[in-house]
């Protein structure tokens, strides 16, 4: 599933099971997540698609620890999630309200390692190493306010990177800057995962963007959600922008991904027919 | 050219009207200005100024300092749980309605009227409402998300509220402060005027007593100078520190 990493065997890092999120109670209660299953490899890159209001944003805050599913677990290396685990940085899609405006590029990133048992010097490299790997040294003493959308989100990206975790969650990352920036963006985390041997998961509305990124994705159905299909994506590594996405299994793949949507789409019966405007935070 | 009319000249034409006005009229209660600003010089520049402004403004610098420092320990708990509210926000509205005259007679009885004790309680007392209101409106108002990328990376409580809520909540709890400053003056005078044996509204007390004019009105227009350049003074500060929050304001709303 992972080509690039030779291993002799290949460790599970994440696994959701039965994953179930239900908001309040009685007939007004929202199930936004009905039975969510699958699992993530070591050094895997696996994209989450599934039409929008299908919960994914609530997904990734249970697998994130920032929030309980009413049923189910989620493990991390064979360890129940309960709180916000170390080995794990989440990339927000909102890059403004999660990059701290009253500190620099160089505060915000160093904001999670402050309480990790490093020394000044170690601190400092992972900063400038961090922000080195996606191009923006120059900036390191700007305020995020004063950069491009694209540089805020891979400042983001820097300070989550800089945190050492083993994966790395990410929720629509880039679903609020233009398409160029979003193509270079992406080409960015395709590159520090190499870099960094981090395992992804990505949360996306793209089916587009899911096939070029990912080794596996998972296909959700609208809500109450569950995992409608998981497909593999053999395609060969590295991924361009324009050859990837000439291949005839590129646009297969994503013909496929593009029919499960939409047949989730189609007409809904009743039962379905639960308002569900996004997620709940 | 038009600031500098605002700034100087139209001050400068208004003190020398009133100059004309006070040598013609002659009255005792209205000195001129050229005599108000001997005896200014006379009584702050400064043989009188270690007797009475220096206890006045270490009153006011001591009592703005508790205040804010117990607004700020105050408002970020009870901006952060809507439960411990609940319980306070009634009895915050009840003290902070009080008319500080009201509370004078008391604090003069149990505190022991003289001593610094009272006054220093007095303008803390006062000035810490705009400080605790501002704080818990701020931090009530912090964008979930900022929290939550707090939470995500493993920050504990402390370097939540120290990283995440203080900064976030800050341009709110300055504008607090602003206001309590302030008011700080006027408690200072008032606590003074009714209790004390130093200080600018001490002065004030006795030269009522004595039908003294000149240093009635020294005084005033040393307190105006007062709460004129410690506002000054806070606004330099603030532009310092809150250099960020005018960019970020900018570019959100551009």
């Amino acid at each position: 599933m992972a080509p690039r990493l030779a291993r002799d065997r290949i460790r599970l890092m994440l696994e959701t099971r039965g994953i179930a999120k239900v908001y309040g109670s009685g007939p007004k209660a929202t199930h936004a997540l009905e039975d969510v299953s699958f699992t993530v490899e070591d050094g895997e890159f696996v994209c989450v698609v599934g039409p929008s209001g299908c919960g994914k944003t609530t997904l990734l805050k249970c697998m994130a620890g920032l929030m309980r599913p009413t049923a189910g677990e989620i493990l991390l290396r064979g360890k129940r999630v309960i709180d916000p685990p170390d080995e794990l940085a989440l990339v927000f899609q909102d890059y403004s309200r999660s990059l701290m405006p009253w500190s620099t590029v160089r505060n915000n990133v160093l904001l999670p390692l402050r309480h990790k048992k490093l020394s000044a010097a170690q601190r400092r490299e992972l900063v400038e190493e961090s922000l080195g790997s996606v191009g923006l040294t120059r900036f390191i003493d700007h305020y995020p306010w004063q950069l491009s959308g694209g540089m805020q989100q891979r400042v983001a990206i820097a300070r989550a990177l800089a945190y050492q975790p083993s994966v790395l969650l990410m929720d629509e990352p880039f679903a609020s800057v233009d398409a160029q920036t979003r193509g270079d963006l992406e080409d960015l985390v395709l590159r520090v995962r190499e870099q960094y041997g981090i395992t992804i998961l990505f949360v996306t509305h793209d089916i587009d963007e899911s096939v070029y990124l990912a080794d596996r994705v998972v296909v959700l159905t609208h809500s109450p959600t569950k995992v409608k299909e998981i497909v593999s994506v053999d395609l060969p590594q590295p991924r361009d922008q324009i050859a990837t996405k000439e291949l005839p299994e590129f646009v297969n793949l994503r013909g496929h991904v593009y029919r499960l949507i939409r047949r989730e789409l189609a007409p809904v019966t009743s039962v379905e027919a639960v308002p569900n405007t996004g997620t709940p935070v | 050219m038009l600031k500098v009319a605002a700034e100087i000249a139209v001050p400068v034409a208004i003190v020398a009207l009133w100059q004309l006005w006070a040598t013609n009229r002659d009255d005792p209660k209205f000195p001129p200005p050229s005599t108000i600003l001997a005896k200014f010089q006379d009584m702050w520049l400064f043989s009188e100024f270690g007797t009475h402004v220096v206890p006045s403004l270490e009153r006011i610098g001591l009592g703005f300092a508790i205040a804010v420092v117990a607004g700020i320990a105050i408002g970020i708990p009870l901006g952060l749980s809507r439960p411990a509210r609940v319980w306070a926000m009634p009895h915050i509205e009840y003290w902070r309605a009080m008319p500080p005259p009201a509370l004078l007679p008391i604090s003069i009885i149990l505190l022991h009227s003289i001593g610094n004790l009272q006054k220093v309680s007095f303008i803390a007392f006062f000035c810490l409402f705009p400080v605790l209101l501002n704080t818990i409106d701020g931090v009530r108002g912090i964008d979930p998300s900022f929290l939550e990328t707090g939470r995500s990376y493993g920050l504990g409580r402390i370097e939540r509220i120290r990283r995440i809520v203080l900064p976030a909540a800050f341009p709110q709890i300055v504008a607090g402060m602003r206001i309590g400053l302030s008011l700080a003056v006027i408690m200072m005078v008032l606590s003074e005027y009714f209790s004390s044996t130093s200080g600018v509204g001490y002065v004030l007390l006795i030269s009522k007593n004595t039908f003294d004019f000149g240093p009635m009105w020294a005084a005033i227009l040393l307190i105006g100078v007062l709460g004129y350049v410690l506002n000054l003074l806070f606004l330099a500060v603030e532009r310092r520190l809150l250099a960020w929050h005018r960019g970020w304001r900018a570019t959100a709303s551009a």
